[in-house]
């Protein structure tokens, strides 16, 4: 197993190193001077714009440039945002968590809405439930989040004034009713995002249970007289599971995304919003390091779910 | 276990021309009939739309601001008094413009890709599945973002504001798309290489690109034409999210995403003015979802990610 | 003395996109306590889908058991649900599956599959299931088991994981184990072990067996009593001895032909006899003996009435209108 994780991780490694080719490639591409509106922009003291120039050597040749680059990076300078006037790395670990904590609560919802609704619909393939659960999967991934969460925003802030929609961070008052007041306005952005990931992963768990269902071990267990539910529980999702981890990986990146589109519409002070404020402010350091942490999240929920898989699956590790 | 294999009665089975075939299986699916005259209905109304409906997208009228559905403003008026449904009409049109241009793009390249990965045993092979696997694990919304955000100033300098854009997103959501394409492209010239009419087209001489282009491809024509479909409503999705992050088209180009974002902030007072691009955006996926759908059963395709 | 299961007039059939499948369609079948009976038949005849159907093993739907009674022990298993069903399982009747490559779970120890069905029925601990466990698999004679309790199935050759189902199918020491072709995936040397063990097995325990095979070498090794099955019936049925000394039934007679022989000296063995064509198709059958297109001696009759199982010596039962009385 740890040989199994060493290697995995060895994997990990290159593509983070092509993650920042291929991103430092596009801005290499780029038309014009990335640094160019630096000089015009009234912030930026003309020292400061003159050092960053030459620290990023923008007259050295072009492998030279990304080298400088990668080792600047990787040495967590990562720059400096001339709109909020702070180190980029701070701007960026001061937001992330607020992001984990919606992506994650929002992931957990979605395989406890999944998980139970994909396998109790393989047990009974075709039948009016299965039906019924595909219909609303299908429709569930074709709502775009945002339009989900304007939907829920008209209904559950407008129309019935259970919820705020603009997250606050500094919520006043102290223990209990600022804890329920924080859970109150998480509700509607966990919601958005679980709905949307909930909708996909009930059919991967559909389906690969379906796929499990019928194979001879599964009547095994079954001459066993073990009962359904324990045949379902430990021969049938115990082995579902193990594709049903890599398709969940191969979603992450749309989860990113609908993360941001998300952070944007309840206002949520996550790295996501950060994004699009800093494209929009045209603050090129922010945009470029907030888009490899992206990139390096990918990256990291990959290795976890490959080292998931790994411990699900005893014919990997032993390889 | 192989007493409970049934032994298939071919001879005694009606049979179909594969057309027919295909037909015929795509039927049963009822929610995919239903979503093939939904979506022919809305792409008949954003084509044909302007030939009945004559009002512009630009007349501004500060008397009718924000107003809810009527009959002279059937999806009602924005917050500068403009018309919905013929905003709605030309947004129409540019959103499946790009939906289709983005799919055959990410079509294109994928098919190339995969066709010489699938080509080429040594280095290329590998290199170019690497390439693929890389991409998939791109964070693609913030990629997109960043791409929009370095090159939109050039090509709106080079192609004007609405085609310099409409380029840039169509190449950029296109370029982001192919990989699934390719690995089923790649894994169709694996399991057909070997096979006995691709032996016996190569020992008669065939060259590899008659091979390729007779032989080979066209049997991947089916999973292509169903991860296609699935483009289309993935495009669509993502040029409304751009719009909706006020990061696509220029403001005065009313796309639906584009629609939805300038509605967002007038929520309490208008409804309609979100509710219907966001309705349209939502139909417009649902149905050529559930096409795919019914193509795969048409096709009988194994889905591959 | 009332036989330990009696099967009457079973019939199962699957609903297919092309029609009604009558994979079984009418079989009786009964075995008495510490029998070995074998049930023989060409691939697609049936005897798998009757074998699972004893225990509701069959996928339903699109499979069902249209009619006829399974008496275990004078119970009927048809009318049974399918919690009060999983009390026979494993625990009264064992199985015993064809494919050792696939029917065992990959993601469990070999330890924890044993023991879960010993857990089920015996109510035993974790820790005395695990002891029971390593006993069956000494019994079934796989070396350094108390190590190997723990290993999954992909640590295992066939031959290996083979012993490990009957070890399996036997860890409740069930009184009837049928055993769907349980060496016909195994290289010829693991067969013979394995048929071996299964004989020996079935003396330490005293249990009845039903074999399913296609082979008539395993019949005349291991069986006491044989069925033969074609198209979903049962077309003859005798002692071992009686059916290889007097088959009666034409496909029974085409069946012993096709065995190589050994025995005899060279001059006498001849070419190995074929039965030509193969197994009808199941949907609509024509009226009269399923046999008839393949039968070299048909005649008129065979082609428009059924024959029905009638006994033609004590204890040999045929179904076939060669010899009947006009």
């Amino acid at each position: 197993m740890r040989q199994y994780i060493l290697r995995r991780l060895l994997i990990a490694g290159p593509s983070l190193l092509g993650i920042s080719l291929v991103l430092f490639t596009v801005l290499a591409l780029a038309p014009g001077d990335p640094f160019s509106d630096l000089a015009t922009n009234p912030n930026v003291p003309p020292e400061v714009a003159l050092a960053l120039r030459a620290k990023f050597g923008l007259d050295d040749p072009v492998y030279l440039r990304y080298l400088h680059w990668l080792a600047a990076m990787a040495h967590g300078d990562w720059g400096f945002s001339f709109v909020s006037r702070v180190n980029v790395d701070t701007l960026i670990l001061q937001r992330l968590p607020t992001t984990l904590y919606v992506i994650g609560s929002s992931q957990l919802l979605a395989l406890l809405i999944a998980i139970p609704i994909g396998v109790y619909a393989a047990t009974r393939p075709y039948s009016l439930f299965d039906q019924i659960a595909n219909t609303f999967a299908f429709i569930g991934f074709s709502l775009p989040t945002f339009f989900t969460g304007i939907l829920f925003i008209l209904i559950f802030s407008i129309k019935l004034d259970w919820l705020p929609f603009v997250y606050s961070t500094d919520i006043s008052g102290t223990g209990l009713a600022r804890l329920g007041e924080e859970i109150r306005q998480a509700i509607m952005p966990v919601m958005v995002l679980a709905l949307f990931q909930a909708a996909s992963l009930t059919r991967f768990v559909r389906s690969a249970m379906l796929d499990v269902i019928r194979l001879d071990y599964v009547t095994t267990a079954r001459a066993k007289g073990l009962g359904q539910r324990r045949v379902i529980i430990t021969h049938v999702m115990r082995n579902a599971m193990i594709p049903v981890v890599t398709l969940i990986a191969l979603q992450i990146p749309a989860v990113f995304g609908g993360a941001i589109v998300t952070e944007q519409i309840f206002r949520i002070p996550g790295i996501g919003s950060l994004l699009i404020s800093s494209i929009l402010s045209n603050d090129t350091p922010v945009v470029m390091a907030v888009t490899f942490v992206f990139a390096c999240l990918v990256v990291f929920f990959n290795l976890v779910a490959d080292v998931l898989y790994g411990w699900l699956d005893p014919r990997i590790s032993l390889r | 276990m192989a007493g409970l294999t049934l032994a298939s009665p071919s001879a005694e089975r009606r049979s179909y021309s594969p057309r027919r075939e295909m037909w015929r299986r795509y039927r049963r699916h009822k929610l995919a009939v239903v979503s093939a005259v939904l979506l022919l209905a809305l792409v008949a109304a954003v084509v044909f739309g302007p030939f009945f409906w004559r009002v512009s997208i630009n007349d501004i009228d500060f008397n009718a601001t924000l107003q809810g559905p009527s009959l002279a403003h059937p999806f009602g008026t924005d917050d500068l008094g403009q018309d919905l449904l013929a905003r709605m009409i030309y947004g129409g049109r540019i959103s499946l413009a790009v939906g289709l241009a983005a799919m055959m793009v990410s079509v294109i390249v994928g098919t190339l890709v995969g066709a010489l990965a699938g080509m080429s045993r040594g280095a290329l092979g590998h290199g170019l599945m690497w390439l693929t696997d890389l991409f998939l694990s791109l964070p693609q919304l913030p990629l997109l973002l960043l791409l929009i955000y370095l090159f939109r100033d050039g090509l709106k300098a080079a192609f004007g504001p609405e085609g310099g854009i409409f380029i840039l997103v169509v190449l950029v959501i296109g370029g982001l798309r192919w990989m699934p394409v390719a690995r089923l492209v790649r894994a169709q010239f694996l399991s057909l290489r070997e096979k006995e009419f691709v032996e016996a087209a190569r020992a008669l001489g065939a060259s590899p690109l008659r091979q390729v282009v007779r032989h080979i491809l066209p049997n991947a024509v089916g999973p292509v034409i169903i991860a296609g479909t699935i483009d289309v409503a993935a495009a669509i999705i993502a040029e409304s999210t751009l719009s909706f992050l006020g990061l696509g088209f220029p403001p005065d180009t009313p796309t639906w995403g584009r629609l939805l974002f300038d509605a967002k902030d007038y929520l309490d007072i208008s409804a309609h003015w979100a509710l219907f691009p966001g309705a349209a955006i939502f139909i417009a996926v649902v149905a050529i979802n559930f096409i795919g759908d019914g193509l795969r059963d048409a096709l009988d395709a194994r889905r591959v990610i | 003395m009332a036989p330990l299961l009696e099967i009457k007039s079973l019939k199962t059939h699957f609903a297919t996109d092309d029609g009604i499948v009558q994979a079984v369609d009418g079989v009786d079948i009964t075995i008495d306590k510490g029998e070995t009976l074998c049930v023989v038949g060409e691939s697609g005849c049936g005897k798998t889908v009757t074998a699972m159907s004893i225990l509701k093993l069959i996928a339903m739907p699109p499979g069902r058991i249209v009619e006829g009674e399974i008496l275990f022990q004078g119970r009927d298993l048809v009318q049974l649900t399918s919690s009060e069903l999983d009390d026979v399982r494993a625990k009264e009747i064992g199985f015993i599956f064809q494919e050792p490559m696939t029917s065992l779970n990959p993601v469990l120890t070999i330890g924890e599959q044993i023991a879960e069905s010993l857990r089920r029925h015996e109510g035993l601990s974790r820790k005395d299931a695990l002891l029971r466990t390593v006993e069956m698999l000494k019994l079934v004679q796989i070396p350094n088991a108390e190590a190997r309790v723990h290993d999954y199935p992909h640590q295992f050759s066939g031959g290996m994981r083979q012993r490990v189902v009957i070890a399996m199918a036997l860890a409740c020491k069930p009184k009837l184990v049928i055993a769907d072709e349980p060496t016909t995936a195994l290289d010829v040397t693991i067969q013979a072990q394995i048929l071996d063990l299964l004989q020996d097995m079935k003396e330490r325990f005293g249990m009845a067996v039903m074999l399913i095979t296609h082979a008539m070498g395993v019949v005349a090794e291991t069986a006491q009593r044989v069925a033969v099955m074609y198209a979903g019936k049962i077309v003859e049925e005798a002692g071992v001895d009686r059916l290889f000394a007097h088959p009666g039934h034409p496909y029974t007679q085409g069946l012993i032909r096709s065995i190589p022989r050994i025995d005899l000296d060279s001059k006498h063995r001849g070419r190995l006899e074929t039965i030509g064509g193969s197994v009808p198709i199941l949907i609509n059958p024509a009226p009269g003996c399923r046999f008839a297109p393949r039968c070299r001696y048909a005649m008129s009759i065979c082609t428009e009435a059924e024959p029905a199982l009638r006994e033609i010596a004590p204890g040999h039962r045929m179904a076939c209108h060669l010899g009947e009385a006009p």
